[in-house]
């Protein structure tokens, strides 16, 4: 028995709570009570080591100790076997958590302080460098402000890889009829496989609120929107949190930190529609409508949200500036290869045994993080196929997988990269049933501006049914070809413009799944 | 959620009051009409196009276009299961068709006993503890067949306590 406190971390972010960390935190403090002990449970965000999850912490003089995945049943244990004082022998003991070789060799730069706070203390994101980014940038003008993001050659994080500083620069140069600016950040992370937004919102909210400051105080605008997805509600819950201590302690309001400069911020909530990922869609509905696209030109920059400029940024590329405004542009410039500048958080996700976020310079190979850092699939089955980037992108055979992870080696290899993601799969997978859930998940979010978009998805549902019945096979396979095709060429958007790809590459390297009448247990709905 | 309909529209014009003077405020007044009254009530449509200077057809168009909203009452419970790739991987397809043949119901419908709506969703950002499953604001990962069914017995059983 010890007088102490001894602190211990058990993570508030959505995986931990999805693997039970809300109620391992009750039963542990109950079992610390019966014992006599006394303790003081932080809810912390995740490392992302999402495979440990519920991951629990023990702070001690060496640092702090890890335990994962914990569970009711392991409560006793561990106790009896020193979890207060840190003691490593008990099995799920993982030793220190820095050393954990997953984190230790990665590149945080983003996800410095990820796990390591309570997402939610002002104490903690200032003393682990919060707001230097931010007081730099008030003692700057605009396009100085401006220039130091187009130093760190940061590109657009939500897909399309967009110059961030070039964007910026158009937003800062345009004339707003109303004197009236806006930031807005794409938080509708719709991507199957992603994670690197939620986990900034739920273990890093006053980065990306710092973020979105300072693009305000860069551009002119005194107004700040998050638009989230519905699906997240604790990264909802804790953004507005954190929005509420900022502007409790004068981070944001009318008077940020005494400069006599504004800047406000709100979060809205998606409703479940992955074309409001799309930027103009996303605008249409903060402005109350339908999520239609909108024909561009003209540029969200010039005109934006509510007709006026308009910064629409992702979560990681605005979360990515506090960084590059406190330590400037070229430190950020050093990490990466070609015009793939800075670090990208890459996502495993799927049948894979070390499932997480792992943050690194552009330039790791896919093989690289599949095995050294995934170890494989959760299954233990061989891998099969792995789809990079989101729904909208190529899935990838074996032999692709010692591409480099950078923006120009995926575009040479029919694929991208995307937000990051990455989705695997074992030699369970049927293929064509993939290839058919594109189309259909096409049917089901298009925004119907776009015929080819519209219709050619449902037909494309049709023809692959009729492929997997193995009727009339050949011509089949080239009217899909054809369909393909249209939607590629004909569509506003990337909605309709890309679920071909997909598609094809499932059609491209795995043919032998569209050569045999489809196994049972396949994708009709 | 049982309330007569009578009493829903004194709450549909107190959120309409309560929030119609943000820019873009239709989607927060659907949300939070939903959110008390667990569905937009069609006779809701005509006091928000009203209050917004819009057409019924505006308002109802916007309700339509968002898998979310829903012009019904729903069950007790809302029970989301996801369909999205990462889940596909670990057995979401499977899940889903266990998913409707426990409950009895397919997506959009409600269970005999009024407790459990069943809904698809396209992905939860728990992509690496998948399959996924949301009820009502919680979020369940690696949910096996038999997961689910315990998930749903305590749905039944009352006392939401997952895992
Ligand atoms: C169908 C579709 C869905 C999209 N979904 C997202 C999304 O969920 N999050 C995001 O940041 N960008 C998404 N985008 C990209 C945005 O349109 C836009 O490029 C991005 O928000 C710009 O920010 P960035 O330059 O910081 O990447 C999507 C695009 C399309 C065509
Ligand atoms: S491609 Fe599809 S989602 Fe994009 S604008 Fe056309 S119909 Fe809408
Ligand atoms: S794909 Fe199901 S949670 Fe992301």
């Amino acid at each position: 028995m010890s007088t102490a406190v001894t602190r211990l971390f058990i993570p508030r972010d959505t995986t931990a709570l999805a693997m039970g960390a809300d109620r391992l935190a009750r039963e542990i403090a109950a079992e610390a009570d019966k014992r006599g002990e006394t303790v003081e449970i932080i809810r912390n965000g995740s490392r992302g080591m999402f495979w440990l999850e519920p991951l629990i912490e023990v702070e001690t003089p060496a640092g702090r100790i890890a335990y994962g995945p914990v569970d009711s049943q392991a409560i006793d244990s561990l106790f009896d076997q020193g979890l207060l004082q840190g003691e490593t022998s008990h099995p799920l003991c993982q030793g220190l958590t820095e050393a954990i070789p997953y984190l230790q060799k990665q590149q945080r730069l983003t996800f410095a302080r990820a796990g390591i706070t309570d997402p939610v203390s002002l104490d903690d994101y200032q003393q682990l460098d919060g707001f230097n980014g931010l007081k730099k940038a008030l003692q700057m003008d605009g396009q100085a402000i401006v220039d130091e993001v187009k130093a760190s050659g940061l590109r657009g994080r939500g897909g399309a890889a967009f110059p961030t500083g070039i964007k910026w620069q158009t937003v800062l140069d345009a004339v707003s009829p109303k004197q009236q600016k806006y930031i807005v950040c794409n938080a509708d992370e719709g991507d199957s496989g992603t994670f690197a937004d939620r986990m900034v919102m739920e273990a890093d909210p006053y980065m990306l609120i710092e973020g979105m400051t300072i693009a305000g105080l860069a551009v002119g605008a005194d107004q700040g929107y998050i638009y989230l997805r519905s699906e997240y509600p604790v990264a909802h819950q804790i953004l507005n949190e954190a929005i509420d201590k900022a502007e409790a302690a004068g981070f944001l309001g009318d008077n940020i930190l005494d400069s006599g400069k504004a800047f406000h911020l709100e979060v809205r909530l998606g409703a479940k529609a992955y074309i409001c990922g799309e930027e103009t869609s996303l605008l249409e509905s903060l402005e109350g409508k339908r999520g239609m696209v909108r024909a561009k030109p003209p540029l969200p920059a010039i005109v934006g949200l509510f007709g006026q400029p308009t910064i629409v940024n992702n979560v990681l590329s605005l979360a990515a500036v506090p960084y590059i405004l406190s330590k400037g542009g070229q430190a950020y410039a050093d990490y990466g290869m070609g015009r793939s500048l800075g670090t990208l958080p890459f996502q495993l996700a799927g049948n894979i045994k070390r499932g997480g976020l792992i943050e690194l310079a552009f330039g790791v190979t896919l093989r690289e993080l599949l095995e050294e850092y995934g170890g494989g699939t959760f299954t233990g089955r061989p891998m099969r196929a792995v789809q990079v980037g989101g729904p909208l992108c190529a899935y990838l055979p074996e032999s692709q997988w010692d591409t480099p992870m950078d923006y120009e080696s995926f575009q040479a290899v029919g694929a991208a990269l995307g937000h990051g993601g990455i989705v695997v799969f074992d030699d369970t997978v049927d293929m064509s049933a993939q290839a058919r859930f594109s189309m259909e998940f096409c049917v089901a979010e298009s925004c119907g501006k776009c015929t080819p978009c519209r219709i050619g998805s449902t037909r494309g549902v049709e023809v692959i049914d009729r492929i997997r019945n193995d009727e009339d096979r050949e011509a089949n396979m080239e009217l899909l070809e054809d369909l393909c095709e249209t939607m590629i060429y004909g569509s506003l958007c990337a909605m309709g413009g890309m679920t071909p790809f997909p598609v094809q590459s499932a059609v491209k390297h795995f043919p032998e799944d569209f050569n045999q009448p489809a196994q049972t247990n396949g994708a009709q709905s | 959620m049982t309330a007569a309909k009578e009493q829903l529209l004194p709450v549909v014009s107190d959120v309409i009051a309560d929030l119609k003077h943000k820019p873009g405020a239709l989607l927060p007044i659907l949300h939070e009409i939903q959110n008390r009254l667990g569905y937009i009530p069609p006779e809701s449509v005509p006091l928000i196009a009203e209050s917004l200077n819009q057409s019924r057809a505006d308002i109802h168009g916007v309700i339509s276009f968002y898998h979310q909203f829903r012009s019904t009452a729903p069950g007790k419970h809302t029970v989301e299961v996801c369909r999205a790739e990462a889940c596909q991987a670990m057995g979401a397809r499977q899940l889903e068709a266990h998913a409707k043949a426990s409950l009895g119901v397919d997506y959009h419908g409600t269970t005999s006993d009024n407790n459990i709506t069943l809904e698809e969703v396209y992905c939860l950002g728990n992509c690496a503890c998948s399959p996924s499953v949301r009820i009502d604001d919680e979020i369940v990962g690696r949910v096996t067949p038999e997961k689910f069914d315990q998930l749903v017995d305590g749905l039944r059983s009352q006392t939401l306590e997952v895992h």
